[in-house]
Parts: structure tokens; sequence; C-alpha cells
């Protein structure tokens, strides 16, 4: 913008108005035009949101006012609960696989590989997210899923005792821990590549600082990068989440979905996530089953809202303690 | 408002699909046809009581647009059927959206299709004269077999490649009931075979399919004091492995170890299929065994003469785990026009040639010469 405006400014604006052209500024055909465009853009996003909401509130509102008995797969809120703990329980452990990963990677790409190779690296990372779903259903249930199907075993013959590892185990290795190492990788080259971008943002002098005092590589990480990069390693990670959360296909793919409400990590029978269920049972519904499956989508839209929104809160509180100031 | 929209989608889909059908015929058949369009309509919209006559004596061409909403089990034998009724009618364009059982009989008594198709026929309480927006008011509804597909109990044992079953130890099994390869009561069927001590991984759907409604109709049929759930789309009970889609189910049943499942026939595969029967005879899911079952099983009580929903007789001789898929059509059309495209494209599917067409495209059994003429005599009534 500032390159094609800038001529033009030379040109049409008189030496001796000069002292005037910041108050004019606004009124340029380039600044209206740039304005109205980012408005315009601003807006644009709002009415799709509050399209997609008006869509999914009018369509559950037959569901949720409707009499229990005359809904296809029971009362509502018994029938969504489960769903709701397997999207948060499955999203929950892939972060937790993804999240060091991911910030492990950013680093090594920034502050340890030499540059050529934090070039290819950085590509084939990027490549990951641009890998359909359904090839990450594939692959989770083809070669994953047999794959860690001898740890399963193992983790529940010497950690049997710890409720999240009893078994039995699962004869496919189809369990929410596979679903959730396929949601990992799934997340990972979002996280990475936003974390990237932000580790690079560290003023060098902060860095070249904290090495001058005497600190080693990592003590240096720990005293600039991370306190600077913190907002953003937390909106890399909400954006992997959103991913998480919403994902659909792969998860619909690799879990052996059930409705209950559990946390084993090893068995046959899973809580499902709602995005999963909504694919599982969308095709043969009609009727009123028809808006409490979307009645379930609008309670994923109230989760993923609650979670964004509970990450802005932890961004702004987290602001003034940055270090980036 | 969201039917409209799933049909809208649906049509579009089965646009883009008859449109690849149709680019099958040769370009000259379809010029031809283009011209005779017009004098035929002309024909047809003068005397259309010659229609029925001349329907009997020869495959007579037919044309105009047929659509069709229903299951998507018989999704691929009905895009089998519309490319070979298609390239016999060129100037006839029938669409099939598989949007699912439920949204198919919503859309018929909508007026939405002109026929539907469906896991199950109608109940008698829906099939009541003026439920159906295209009949007349008089009108019910006819559900007419016309698709058979044998539904395989397919297993993934090291070892072993051979496994009889009876129902009750099939439904013990899925009930959670029998939980190890070497229990005495599948080795007492399987006299002679190793069996491991191995784990069982009993793979059901996790989607809402009609599949999973008749392998649960048989398991409570015939062997009720086990498996006490009635028949239902969705996986009545808790535990076990569930997979999503036929695919799903043999890809898990194919990684996993000890597994044991449930497809369509035509998708098993290279995996190892039980045979399942009573007193000693076992039987596989072929095509002549579950059509013999099929036409051992009566037409249900207290229907029509014409309207063949038939109670599969799930103790029947034969290989009765079979999934049966209905077409629906009125009994008297409201448009005399579409009566006669929907008779043509009905008597061709269930007729020899269909029903050879859809057993090589879908794997599915080919109806049994006396339930097909039964059929054939219902869809001659069509009016």
């Amino acid at each position: 913008m500032s390159t094609s405006t800038s001529p033009a400014e030379a040109t049409s604006t008189p030496p001796e108005d000069s002292r005037h052209a910041l108050k004019h500024s606004s009124k340029r055909f380039g600044d209206t035009l740039f304005k109205a465009l980012s408005t315009g853009s601003g807006i644009t996003i709002l009415v799709i949101l509050a399209a997609v909401a008006v869509f999914l509130v009018g369509l559950s509102v037959p569901a949720l006012l409707a009499d229990p008995e005359d809904l296809p797969y029971g009362e509502f809120w018994a029938y969504v609960l489960p769903f709701a703990f397997g999207t948060v329980w499955a999203a929950a452990l892939a972060m937790l696989f993804a999240v060091p990963v991911s910030i492990g990677i950013a680093l090594f790409l920034t502050h340890y590989a030499p540059r050529r190779v934090a070039t290819t690296f950085g590509y084939i990372i990027d490549l990951l997210a641009a890998v359909p779903s359904v090839v990450f259903g594939l692959w989770g249930i083809n070669t994953l899923a047999p794959l860690v199907r001898p740890l399963f075993i193992w983790l529940e013959a010497n950690l049997g005792w710890i409720p999240l590892f009893a078994g039995p185990v699962s004869g496919t290795g189809r369990t929410v821990l596979t679903a959730a190492l396929v949601l990992a990788v799934m997340v990972l080259p979002i996280i990475t590549a936003l974390c990237r971008e932000v580790f690079l943002q560290t003023p060098r002098l902060h860095e070249e600082a904290s090495l001058a005092l005497g600190a080693t590589r990592w003590e240096m990480i720990r005293q600039a990068v991370l306190p600077f990069g913190t907002p953003g390693i937390i909106s890399a990670c909400m954006l992997g989440l959103g991913r998480a959360l919403g994902e659909t296909m792969a998860v619909a793919m690799v879990l052996s979905p059930g409705e209950t409400i559990h946390f084993k990590l090893l068995t046959s029978d899973n809580p499902n996530t709602i995005a999963s269920n909504i694919a599982l049972a969308f095709p043969e519904a009609y009727g009123l089953g028809v808006n409490q499956l979307i009645a379930t989508g609008l309670v994923l839209f109230v989760i993923t809202l609650v979670v964004n929104m509970g990450a802005r809160w932890v961004i702004s509180r987290r602001r003034e303690f940055s270090g980036a100031n | 408002m969201k039917l409209r929209l799933t049909a809208a989608l649906g049509l579009s889909a089965a646009l883009l699909l008859s449109a690849c059908a149709a680019n099958e015929q040769p370009a000259e058949q379809e010029t031809t046809a283009a011209e005779e369009t017009a004098v035929a309509e002309e024909t047809t919209s003068d005397d259309t009581t010659t229609d029925e006559g001349t329907a009997d004596e020869a495959p007579a061409q037919v044309e105009g647009n047929l659509t069709g909403i229903g299951s998507s089990a018989m999704n691929v034998a009905q895009t089998n059927w519309i490319a070979g009724f298609q390239t016999a009618n060129p100037g006839a364009t029938v669409l099939y959206s598989p949007d699912g059982s439920g949204a198919g009989r919503d859309a018929f008594m909508g007026g939405g299709a002109d026929f539907a198709g469906s896991d199950r026929a109608f109940k008698p309480e829906e099939n009541v004269a003026g439920a159906f927006a295209l009949c007349t008011p008089e009108s019910i509804a006819y559900d007419l077999p016309v698709y058979i597909s044998p539904i395989a109990v397919i297993f993934n044992v090291e070892g072993v490649s051979d496994l009889n079953l009876t129902p009750a130890v099939l439904a013990g099994i899925f009930a959670g009931d029998i939980t190890n390869w070497n229990d005495p009561a599948i080795a007492e069927l399987n006299e002679g075979a190793t069996l491991p001590d191995l784990a069982i991984t009993a793979v059901h759907r996790s989607d809402d399919s009609g599949t999973t409604e008749n392998f649960t109709d048989y398991l409570n049929k015939a062997a009720g004091d086990v498996w006490t759930n009635e028949a239902d789309g969705e996986w009545p009970i808790e535990g076990g492995e569930a997979a999503k889609g036929t695919s799903g189910v043999v890809a898990a049943v194919t990684n996993g170890v000890g597994t044991i499942g449930y497809a369509d026939a035509s998708q098993a595969g290279d995996l190892s299929v039980a045979l399942v029967g009573n007193e000693g005879e076992f039987f596989g899911p072929t095509a002549a065994d579950a059509a013999a079952a099929v036409e051992a099983s009566p037409v249900e009580e207290g229907r029509e003469e014409h309207d063949l929903a038939l109670e599969i007789d799930r103790n029947a001789p034969g290989y009765p785990i079979v999934l049966v898929a209905y077409a629906m059509a009125c009994a008297d059309y409201a448009d005399d026009e579409k009566a006669a495209l929907v008779k043509s494209y009905l008597s061709y599917i269930a007729g020899p040639e269909g029903q050879e067409v859809a057993a090589e495209g879908a794997g599915s059994a080919p109806l049994s010469e006396k339930l097909g003429s039964q059929v054939l005599a219902a869809i001659d009534a069509i009016s």
C-alpha cells in the first residue's frame, strides 16, 4: 500500500501544503479504499459467524424444545454429554502430545538448526498441514493402530493398575489414545508454524543481552525467547485446539466409538466426539434426528467459543508479564 | 428447510452420477432419441391408456425423468441399474440419490421422489391411502423387494480359515458373553480346528445402517435368549469395537488381532468368512443360499396382495443373514406418464437382466424365480 501511495503523495501535494498533509491524509482515495476493505472484511467475518450461529440455533430449536420422548436419540443433554466429554478429552490428549513437540520443533528450527536445514525442515512440516484428514484417517486405521497395539499391551501389563491404562486392550488398537495421536500429528504443523514465526520475532537485543550475561543457549531461550513468545504460543495452541476439537473425518475413521464417559485409554469402548458422531449419524438421520444432531453441533460451537474466550483472557492477563515490554 | 437442503445436495450429486452414466451411450443413439422425443411425447399425452397395452409386448422405449431417493446400501446396484436402463432407453433419465432410507421414505411421502429405496418396508400404519403426495388419494404404496444382499460374518484369527457358528454362539460373541476364541462353545462346533487362546474383538458398525438393523434382527430372531435387543440400525448395546461404514469394519477386522465383524458379502475381500447355521448344517453367504432363505420368508400378514413387505424368516433354511432393500412406488400414480416410467424402470431392475447386473456390479443375490415373478406381477399392477 505504502509503495503505491508514496509517488502520488510526491506529485499531488504541493510543498507549501506539507504541514497539513497529516490532516488531509485520511481523505485520500487509497486510504478510504483500504479502510473500507478492512472494515468490510471485519464485518464479513462477523456476518459469517452470525450466519453460522443463526443456522445452528434455528435448526437446533426444534430438537431443544421437543418432548424428549419424540427425539430419535433420546433426551438431548444425556445424549450430548458423552460426546462433549469425548471431544474435550480427545482434544486435550492431542494437545498434551502436540504442544511440547511443536515448541521443541519451533525452537530447533529457529535457534539450533543450521539455516539450510531449518528451511527444508520447515517446508516438510508445512506439508503435513496440507494432507487431507481422510488420509490421516486411513493412515491411523491401517498403519498407526496396528503399530501402537503392542505398546498398548505393554502399558496394560505394566501400568494396568493406573485407571488410565486399565484393560482390556482393544484388539485393533483403535482407541482414544490412537485417535489423540492422529489428532496430535494433524495439529502439529499449525502450532509449529506459528511458534516458529513468534520465536523469530524475539528482539535480538534481548537474546544478545542474555548471552552477554553468561547465559547458555538454553538459559537464553528460557529468559528471552519463551517469555516473549508466551502469548504467541497460547494463540498457536488455540488454533491447534480448534482443529482438534472440530476434526471430524479422521476421528470418525480411527476411533472405535461408544457412548460412555470414562478415562480409560486402551479399551474398545471410547467416548466419541461431537463432530465424529455427527458424521456417523447424519447420513441416516431424518426428521427431528437431523435437528438433534445439529443441536449437538451447536454445543460444539459453544465449547469452541468458551475455549477461545478463555484463551484470550489468559493472553490478556499474561501480556503484562511477558517480558516483551 | 433441512429436507430441501439435503434433497438439493443429493439431487446435485445424483445429477453428476447420471450425467456420467448418460455419457456412456453412443452419441448417435442420443441424437436419434432426441428426434423421437417430440413424436413420442405427443402420443403419450394424447392417449395414455395404450401405454399399458404395449408395455407387455416388447421392451418399448420410454423417456422422461425419474427421481429416486433412499438407501445407500443399494446405491451401487442403483448406479448399475441406471446405467443399464438408460442405455436401453436413451430418452430416460433416472436419478438415484443415496440420502439414506429414512430420508428416502420421507421424500417419497412428501412427493420429492418418484420412488424410494429403503432397507425396510413401510410399516402397515405408514402405508395408508392418502399418505403419498404423488399417488392418487386412494392409493397405497407397494413395497417391492428388489435387492438382496447377504451379510457375511468376517473374522481374522491367525491359523483359522474355516469357522462354523450357530446363531446362539454368534450372538454370544457379539453380546460379549463369549470373549475368547478357545471358548468351548466355539471349539465344540469346530472340531479339528486349532483355536488360539486369544481375546475376541467383535467389530460392529459405528454409523446407523441397514446392515446393522438386519444383523441385529437376525441375532434377535435366531438367538432370542442370548440376544434380547430388538432390531436396530444403531448398535444397541454398550461395549465392543466399532468402526465407520462397511469399509471401516473390513479395515478394523483386517488390521486387528482376533477380530470378528459383519459386512456386505461383496465387500469381504480376502477375509475369512464364517459359516452359520443350526444342527450341523452350516451355510455361507452365497447368492443361492441367501436367495433361498428370502424365498422361504412369507409376506407380512395383513398386507395387500401386491404389497410385498417380507417378514424375513431368520430361521429359514439357507443363509438368512440378509439385507433386503425395497423399492417403493405408488399403487396408482396421479401422473400416468410417471407411472409408465416407474413401471418400466422397476420391471427392468426386478427382472432377470437387472438382477444379473446388480449381482455382477454390487454382489447382490438375484431374486429367486418365484419371488421375482411376484414382484413383476406387483409392478404390472401399478397404474
